[in-house]
C-alpha cells in the first residue's frame, strides 16, 4: 500500500504545482479569462454549469460506450475470421488496413449526411476509430499462439474446436486487452470528433458552442471531464484485465 | 507371444527443405513390447524426433506402417493414441499446476472437475504436494518438468513418447528426476519410447537402447541392457553399466576420433 502511495504522490504533487503555477502566471499577466481562464474559472464553471456539463457528459458516455462494444464484437469477430483461414485473411487483411488510411475527417461528414444528427453516426465514428487496435491485436494474439503447444494438443488428439478454446483464446487474451486499452482512450476522441462535426448534444458540441460564445472555462471543463473520462475507461479495462488474467502478474517473477 | 504394443516397419520419411526432399529415416524397424522401456540415441539428424512425431500423427511417412496394439493406424488415425513429452514443458501459463496437469483428460472429454480431481490424487507421488495452485512462472524447471510428466502419464495411454524430456534442465535436476522416473516407471510399467542425447541416461533408464545413425536415419546397433531392477545409482559405475556405455559410445562412433 505504501508502495502505491509513492506512485501516486509524485504524479499528484506535479499536476498540483502546475495548476499553482498556471493560476499565478495567469493572475499576475492579467490574462483575459476567455483567453485563458485561470483553474479557479474552471472550478467556478463546475460549479456554475455542472447540471448541463453532467447532461452531455451522459451523451457523449453513452456514444463511448456503445461505440466501444460495437468495436469490440466486431474486432473480435473478423480477428477470429482472419485466423482461422487463410483465404479470409487475404481477402479481410488489405480492407482493415486500408479503412485506417481514410480520414475520419472525410468519413465523419458523411455519416452525417447518411444517418443525421442523431445518436448513430456519432456511435459509428466511435466504433471505426476504436475497431482497428481491437482487431488487429486479436489477429495478432491468436498466431502468437505457441506453435509448439498447438502441435502438443494435436498430438493428445485434440480437436480444432478445443485447440482454439484451450489454447488460442487464452494466448491471445493479454494483447486484446492490450487492443481494448488503446481503442477505449481512441473511442473518446472519436465520439467527440463525431460530436464537433454535427451534434445537438455531448461534450464535442458543447466545447464548440462554448467557444463560440467565448466561455472558455466551459470548453476547459468539457476537456478535463474528458480527460477523466479516457484515463478512468483506460483503468477500467486494466483492472478487469487484472482480475480476467491473474497469472500475469507472476510472468515478472521469473523471466 | 501377444503382438508387440509398437509395431514400426520399413519406416521412410522424407522432408523438404530449401526446395529438396530430405531423407529423415530410411527402412527403420522398431518394437516395442508392452511394458518395455526403450531409449533413442543418435546425433541429431538421425531422425529420433521425428520418429516420435510420426508415432503420434504429427508427421507423416512416405513408406512403412505404424502398429500401435496390434491395430496399424494411418497418420490421420494415431493423435490420442499415445502421450507425448517434448523437451519444453509447455505448459500453459495461464492454468495453474493442477489445470495444467489435467489438461490431457480434458482434452480426451473428461469434465473439467474430475479431471482436475484425477490429477490432484496424485500430485505428492509427483512431489509437487502444495503446489496445485501455483502458476508455472511460479515453479522451477524441475517442478515444471513434473507438471509436465503428470499430464503425459494422467493421459492413460498404453504408450508414453519421451523427446529428451530432461534435455533442459541442469545436471543436478536431471539427475533426481532421472532417479525419480525410474522409480516411478517401475512402479507403472507403462511402455516407454524415449529420445536423449545421453549415454549415461540411456543405459540407466532403458531396457533397451536403440542407436540410429544420422542422414539418412536408421536404426544401427540395438542393445539389450542387462542391469538388474531396481535400478540404482550405484549402478552407474558397475562394470555392466561401463560394458554397456562402451558399446553404445562405439556404435556412435564417439570412442575415435573426437580425443585429439
Amino acid at each position: 500500500m505504501n508502495d502505491r502511495l509513492a506512485r501516486i504522490i509524485g504524479p499528484v504533487l506535479l499536476l498540483l504545482a502546475l495548476l499553482i503555477g498556471w493560476e499565478i502566471a495567469v493572475r499576475v499577466t492579467d490574462t483575459a479569462t476567455w483567453m485563458l481562464p485561470a483553474p479557479s474559472d474552471i472550478i467556478r464553471a463546475f460549479r456554475e454549469d455542472w447540471r448541463l456539463l453532467l447532461q452531455h457528459t451522459r451523451v457523449t458516455l453513452s456514444e463511448v460506450v456503445i461505440g466501444f462494444g460495437i468495436a469490440l464484437a466486431a474486432g473480435l469477430i473478423t480477428g477470429v475470421a482472419i485466423d482461422s483461414s487463410r483465404i479470409i485473411e487475404r481477402a479481410l487483411y488489405p480492407l482493415l488496413i486500408a479503412s485506417q488510411t481514410i480520414p475520419m475527417v472525410v468519413l465523419a461528414p458523411l455519416f452525417l449526411i447518411w444517418f443525421g444528427y442523431g445518436l448513430l453516426p456519432k456511435v459509428l465514428v466511435t466504433a471505426l476509430v476504436a475497431y482497428f487496435p481491437l482487431a488487429v491485436n486479436t489477429v495478432d494474439g491468436l498466431k502468437s499462439t505457441d506453435r509448439e503447444l498447438i502441435r502438443l494438443m494435436l498430438a493428445m488428439g485434440a480437436k480444432p474446436g478445443q485447440i482454439f478454446h484451450l489454447a488460442k483464446v487464452p494466448s491471445a487474451l493479454p494483447m486484446i486487452f492490450g487492443g481494448a486499452r488503446i481503442s477505449v482512450a481512441f473511442a473518446v476522441i472519436g465520439a467527440v470528433f463525431g460530436e464537433y462535426v454535427g451534434a445537438k448534444e455531448g461534450l464535442g458540441y458543447l466545447m464548440d458552442r462554448s467557444a463560440a460564445m467565448f466561455e472558455t472555462p466551459r470548453v476547459f471543463a468539457c476537456i478535463v471531464i474528458l480527460a477523466v473520462m479516457g484515463v478512468s475507461l483506460f483503468t477500467l479495462v486494466s483492472v478487469i484485465e487484472r482480475v480476467a488474467l491473474p497469472w500475469r502478474r507472476y510472468l515478472a517473477v521469473t523471466t | 507371444m501377444p503382438p508387440p504394443l509398437l509395431n514400426i516397419s520399413n519406416l521412410t520419411a522424407t522432408y523438404m527443405e530449401d526446395g529438396q526432399h530430405l531423407v529423415a529415416l530410411e527402412n527403420v524397424d522398431l518394437q516395442v513390447q508392452k511394458g518395455e522401456f526403450v531409449c533413442l540415441i543418435g546425433p541429431s539428424g538421425s531422425g529420433k524426433s521425428t520418429l516420435l512425431d510420426i508415432v503420434s500423427g504429427l508427421f507423416a511417412e512416405v513408406e512403412g506402417s505404424v502398429e500401435i496394439n496390434g491395430h496399424a493406424l494411418t497418420p490421420a488415425q494415431r493423435p490420442g493414441s499415445t502421450s507425448y513429452m517434448r523437451q519444453r514443458d509447455l505448459l500453459m501459463p495461464w492454468r495453474t499446476a493442477l489445470e495444467n496437469a489435467a489438461l490431457a483428460l480434458e482434452v480426451h472429454g473428461h469434465p473439467r472437475k474430475e479431471a482436475q480431481r484425477l490429477a490432484a490424487s496424485r500430485f505428492s507421488e509427483f512431489g509437487l504436494a502444495g503446489f496445485e495452485d501455483k502458476y508455472p512462472a511460479q515453479l522451477s524447471g524441475g517442478m515444471r518438468q513434473r507438471v509436465a510428466f503428470l499430464r503425459t502419464v494422467l493421459a492413460e495411454r498404453d504408450l508414453l513418447l519421451l523427446d529428451e524430456p530432461f534435455g533442459a534442465l541442469d545436471a543436478l535436476n536431471r539427475s533426481n528426476l532421472q532417479q525419480w522416473l525410474v522409480q516411478l516407471w517401475e512402479r507403472e510399467q507403462q511402455s516407454v519410447v524415449m529420445v536423449t542425447h545421453d549415454v549415461d541416461e540411456a543405459v540407466f533408464l532403458a531396457d533397451r537402447v536403440v542407436v540410429l545413425r544420422a542422414r539418412p536415419g536408421t536404426v544401427i546397433h540395438e542393445e539389450v541392457i542387462s542391469l538388474p531392477r531396481p535400478r540404482t545409482r550405484a549402478m552407474l559405475t558397475s562394470d555392466a553399466f561401463l560394458a554397456h556405455r562402451a558399446v553404445l559410445l562405439d556404435a556412435l562412433g564417439l570412442l575415435e576420433g573426437d580425443v585429439a
